[in-house]
């Protein structure tokens, strides 16, 4: 007899769960000698708990009720859990704080896709250490966490949420413009954002540096020759770059237009790459102003890596084949 | 290095496709047997795929290649919904360039005379439509505030107002010719399309300068040889 489960979701036989925990206890490993403690937190929470974090695309998508007719979600993410467990346990503990944490979270999923509606999460949030310190060193966790599972090829994303806005904001784009704007680049849809650029009636010397900016990506030199409302995030990247010993350093792509479909990101953000996965593998980013929601106002940062993308860019890379791999290192231009 | 960059590119068959090979000419890749072959599907040595554009953004989203050209109506229709269906993300793919040729346009169409969509609306509260584009047919609907009935279909769309089967049809025309050989008028446009270039967002990454050398290089394209026009019928 077959019995299905849900789409979205697997049972893991031994084999791969072999495998899959031998990532989770390298990372593990890594993290808690960085002095990341590691959590539960319940799958399910309140949906009017939650709520005060924005978590834009990334929302709960699952809701039950419980016996008082109280609404209960699945969780989506762990960063959010972390802050709540940070609001109500450790509310006079001195900063800064180190949680690391393996959980499955839940996500609303399109038929048909592949996606999963249940995804296993390993990740840091460090709590009370604000830019650039606490950013290099959640990099810093990081790297060494991806050097010790054995990926070789992986590159780091690193841009800033702010900084779009702030060039919209000093651009003259107005108020009712900028969401549209935001959810072009979100999307990374370089046409639209085009389009809603000439549509609003943006200047033209305007709209080339929103057009042109995003785009941006590679080494230190697309730092250079910036207008000034980006000046303040870009000198933060710098920053941040400054202080990561260099073989992070070296992962280190610049990209202007990185922005994460989640919310409550305030400043820099990050995104893992490898050649093995068309997709990436893991990112995070600082998000200053979500603890205060939940009433401890500090500064913070983290990053989730998705457990089974993490093992398919594994068994890429030794295989020698996957997605980008074939002409990675022709096309590389970092190399 | 070749003229792609030694990027991986999916070209699309079918209507886009001629447009697609002229401008990888422009670019100076070699296309004699891209044109000539139409079995082949890899041609590895310069770096196209040839699919359905359907696919595209499937291989492109997978990284099976760098860059992809399929058109809009494609991406419409498999894209996401935006903020007000949150959870309905589109295709992970970064939409760098309107290539400007495959020019089409989504209409509302019903038969001529008095609309038959109306008066179903008026009458029964919903129109059937009948399309190949179903998400594009009901987000129009919903944003027009109009309930309606979505009829997918795979082949000849006309077919169904004909038949009574629905009332409109939401379809892609170029030329307008199909719609009135069947004696079908255009409603309402929906949206115009053309051909889009595409991108796997790793790929953008850690390919960037491949990818920006290549986008300098079509938009400094003259306009004559971006691709021919649009396809015929329709």
């Amino acid at each position: 007899m077959i019995h299905p489960i849900p789409s979205g979701t697997r049972d893991v036989l031994p084999d791969e769960t072999r495998e899959v925990r031998a990532i989770t206890d390298t990372l593990r490993g890594v993290f808690e000698r960085h002095g990341y403690g590691e959590v539960y937190t319940p799958a399910l929470e309140y949906e009017s708990v939650l709520a005060r974090a924005d978590m834009a695309e990334a929302r709960p998508a699952y809701r039950v009720f419980d016996e008082s007719g109280a609404v209960l979600v699945l969780r989506s993410d762990m960063t959010v859990p972390i802050a709540r467990v940070v609001a109500s346990r450790y509310a006079t503990t001195e900063p800064p704080l180190r949680f690391c944490y393996f959980a499955h979270c839940y996500r609303g999923v399109r038929p048909q896709r592949g996606q999963p509606r249940e995804l296993l999460q390993a990740g840091i949030e460090l709590i009370g250490s604000p830019a650039p310190q606490g950013t290099a060193e959640a990099l810093g966790v990081l790297c060494h966490s991806l050097d010790a599972t054995g990926l070789k090829d992986y590159r780091i994303g690193l841009g800033d949420a702010s900084l779009f806005p702030a060039l919209m904001a000093s651009l003259g784009v107005p108020e009712s413009s900028r969401q549209g704007l935001l959810e072009a680049l979100v999307l990374r849809d370089f046409v639209g954002l085009e389009h809603t650029l000439a549509e609003a009636g943006i200047a033209a010397e305007a709209a080339e540096l929103l057009l042109e900016i995003p785009q941006r990506r590679g080494g230190q030199d697309v730092l250079t020759d910036v207008p000034a409302a980006a000046a303040e995030a870009v000198t933060g990247l710098r920053r941040v770059h400054e202080l990561l010993e260099p073989a992070v350093a070296d992962r280190v792509i610049f990209d202007l237009g990185l922005v994460r479909n989640i919310g409550y990101y305030t400043g820099a953000v990050f995104d893992v790459y490898d050649p093995a996965l068309g997709a990436p593998i893991g990112g995070g980013g600082r998000y200053d102003e979500l603890l205060g929601r939940f009433g401890r106002t500090l500064p913070a940062v983290g990053f989730a890596l998705g457990v089974d993308r993490l093992h398919i860019a594994l068994a890429g890379e030794e295989r020698g084949t996957g997605a980008l791999l074939a002409a990675a290192t022709a096309g590389d231009p970092q190399r | 290095m070749s003229a792609t960059n030694g990027l991986t590119i999916a070209v699309p068959r079918g209507a886009l496709f001629d447009g697609t090979v002229d401008l990888l000419s422009a670019l100076g890749l070699d296309t004699g047997e891209l044109r000539s072959n139409d079995r082949k599907l890899l041609f590895e040595d310069i770096g196209v795929i040839t699919m359905r554009p359907s696919d595209v953004p499937t291989y492109v989203e997978a990284g099976a290649a760098d860059l992809g050209v399929t058109g809009k109506d494609v991406l419409l229709e498999q894209g996401g919904w935006g903020s007000s269906h949150p959870g309905e993300g589109g295709r992970e793919v970064y939409e760098l360039l309107d290539l400007g040729y495959g020019r089409c346009t989504m209409v509302l169409a019903s038969k001529a005379g008095p609309d038959p969509a109306l008066e179903a609306l008026r009458r029964l509260g919903v129109m059937r439509v009948a399309t190949k584009y179903p998400r594009i047919a009901a987000r129009h609907l919903e944003e027009t505030g109009r309930q309606a009935e979505i009829v997918e279909v795979k082949g000849s769309v006309e077919l169904a107002p004909l038949t009574g089967v629905v009332e409109a049809i939401v379809d892609l025309t170029a030329t307008g010719t199909t719609l009135r050989e069947n004696n079908l008028v255009i409603r309402e446009e929906i949206v115009v399309c053309t051909a889009r270039l595409i991108a796997n967002p790793v790929a953008h990454k850690l390919k960037a300068g491949p990818i920006d050398d290549l986008l300098a290089r079509l938009r400094a394209l003259p306009a004559e040889s971006r691709g021919r026009g649009a396809p015929e019928g329709g």
